[in-house]
């Protein structure tokens, strides 16, 4: 698979990433080579195989639902880059 | 060489046990380890070190010695990789977009080695989220390995992702650390550093706390010098965790005395393919002595197939990096860690920020995981790559039905100059050719040093075991390591040399 540079930046805008225009053709170059290699799993015959999604043969446990945490605001905020009166903040979203 | 010397030479097993008799003080030790950390600073090895701390803690464990109730690990000076969360510790995973991040809770594995008493020394150097084979990927800066090739003064990688704590190992800096391992980021690193690692069985210690990379892979294990003192470690980072759903219910067994336990007549397989084209005749000759050492120690060899062994790297290519793109997606600049300036709108503000605060590498895994993931390529990579990933944890089953450990190389050569492989990504993916099998399939693996390569290289051998038996891995990787008499003594080093 070859990626254009479109693709790349709809990748991109997908992965909220900026990549500069100037930097598009350098990445589409790079993820086509890393697409190419990883394509070699095409000849591999996975008829009936079920994909595998985890290492460990697990079960998900059950618990009681209840709070057992919390009340840690302030410790939360402590590494925000811009709290204000117990909050996060982001840009304005509505005009 | 100098009292302080010698004491940053002595095990875990031995620093333990030289505390408990009073050979020496606690705060002697960590005074050691603390000077030593100071003289070698220009290996880049920790990323933030914290004197002041382990002094304290070094009181208590004196305190706790004289009055006869010293813990398992009561004084004994680690090193922790900086994707561990220590509360009140900035914790940065190597990336500017942690800068600052000061956790304000523990992570369970470091919370369980403070309580058996051991002492933090500080924080060690990784690849940006684990992200690499070389740690030349950190904000921080390269780590150095503190080996040279003979007559060559160029610094080389100590392999990655956790290479400061294998660098910091072996130049005598801490007695032991952990690492972390996703694709072989413990093994392969210890490899390069002449020194132990090991990956304990997916489940066998909790992830609560360790910054996240590829969920379904991240294992933390310890990085020692002997094998001992990578099983008294993993005894005290193992067991379970309600607070992570994929931790295993499960005993935890006294990996000390596996090392010990004898492997005769126990059955060692060896993969024929792993016998890779063109691969380094010292690597062979390596694998040879490796297997020459285990049937001295009583072990029968067979030859078995792992067929679909080379499908593995693309099927960790595809995985690896679809599970970073989600786990990444915390990383917007609203909630912790770098946030870019100017204007603009949220939008902006996620883009410019995830663009400033990522690393080249760590950017291109997420684009790849993005892309497999997206809508209409979701099953040609992510399901095709998952469904590759069961024929390759039911090539171990099978394996694993006639023998009870598995013997490869840990990597394909030793350590490589920094600056080496950098302009190719596929060819430093390549490192994690022998360690990324096992790591899909879950099982427990270690690496051990076995012998020097023609320029004075330190190489490693990897057993792989049976889902959580850990111990035959560790009994195995003795018997190697009392065979090869590998003396691990890297060119700069605490003490000499430094």
């Amino acid at each position: 698979m070859s990626l254009d540079k479109a693709t790349v930046a709809r990748i991109a805008a997908l992965a909220r990433i900026r990549v500069p225009e100037a930097e598009l053709e350098t990445l589409a170059e790079e993820l086509s080579n890393i697409l190419g290699w990883i394509e070699q799993l095409d000849a591999v015959d996975t008829e009936n195989v079920p994909p595998m999604s985890q290492a460990a043969d697990l079960k998900l446990r059950w618990r009681e639902d209840v709070v057992d945490d919390g009340g840690i605001r302030d410790k939360i905020l402590a590494n925000a880059p811009d709290p204000r009166d117990g909050y996060f903040t982001v840009p304005k979203v509505i005009e | 060489m100098t009292a302080g010397a010698a004491l940053t030479d002595l095990t875990i097993a031995e620093a333990r046990d030289g505390l408990r008799e009073k050979t020496f003080t606690a705060r002697e030790l960590i005074e050691a380890h603390l000077a030593a950390m100071e003289a070698a600073r220009g290996l880049n090895a920790y990323v933030t070190e914290t004197p002041e701390r382990a002094l304290a803690s070094a009181e208590e464990a004196d305190r706790r010695i004289q009055a006869g109730e010293a813990r398992p690990l009561e004084g004994v000076p680690l090193a922790i990789k900086d994707l561990f969360c220590t509360d009140g510790v900035m914790t940065t995973a190597a990336s500017r977009i942690l800068d600052r991040f000061t956790p304000p809770y523990e992570s369970t594995v470091t919370r369980k080695l403070w309580d058996a008493g051991a002492v933090m020394l500080g924080k060690t150097n990784l690849d940006e989220f684990a992200m690499g084979s070389s740690n030349t990927t950190s904000y921080y800066g390269a780590v150095e390995n503190p080996w040279r090739r003979r007559g060559d003064n160029r610094p080389l990688v100590p392999g990655g992702s956790s290479g400061g704590s294998a660098a910091a190992v072996a130049a005598r800096l801490c007695s032991g650390a952990t690492g972390t391992d996703t694709g072989g980021s413990i093994r392969q690193p210890a490899s390069f550093c002449g020194v132990v690692g090991l990956k304990p069985t997916y489940g066998r210690c909790s992830r609560w706390g360790i910054v996240a990379f590829a969920s379904s892979l991240d294992q933390a294990g310890p990085i020692t010098r002997t094998v001992r003192d990578s099983a008294i470690l993993l005894t005290h980072m193992a067991g379970f965790d309600p607070k992570d759903s994929t931790s295993v219910e499960r005993e935890v067994p006294d990996f000390e005395a596996a090392a010990g336990r004898p492997v005769k007549r126990l059955k060692v397989g060896v993969p024929k393919e792993y016998r890779v084209d063109g691969m380094d005749p010292e690597i062979e000759a390596l694998w040879q002595k490796g297997i020459a050492y285990l049937t001295d120690a009583g072990m029968e060899v067979r030859e078995i197939s792992l067929p679909h062994t080379e499908c593995a790297l693309p099927v960790y290519y595809i995985l690896a990096p679809a599970e970073a793109s989600s786990n990444l997606a915390r990383y917007d600049g609203v909630r912790f860690g770098h946030r870019a300036a100017g204007g603009g709108d949220l939008l902006d503000m996620y883009e410019s920020t995830r663009s400033e605060g990522f690393g080249a590498e760590v950017r291109r895994r997420i684009m790849i995981g993005t892309y497999v993931l997206s809508a209409g390529y979701y099953d040609a990579y992510y399901l095709k790559a998952q469904k590759v990933r069961t024929l390759i944890a039911r090539d171990f089953d099978a394996a694993f039905a006639d023998v009870d450990v598995v013997l490869t190389p840990t990597a394909p050569g030793a350590a490589f100059a920094i600056g080496e492989k950098e302009d190719d990504p596929i060819a430093m993916y390549l490192n994690d050719v022998f360690t990324v099998p096992a790591s899909l399939a879950g099982l427990p693996g270690i690496s051990v040093p076995a012998g020097l390569d023609g320029d004075g290289l330190p190489l490693g051998l990897q057993l792989i075991g049976r889902a959580f038996d850990e111990e035959t891995v560790i009994a195995a990787a003795a018997a190697i390591e009392d065979r090869a008499g590998f003396d691990g003594s890297p060119a700069a080093r605490a003490g000499p040399g430094l």
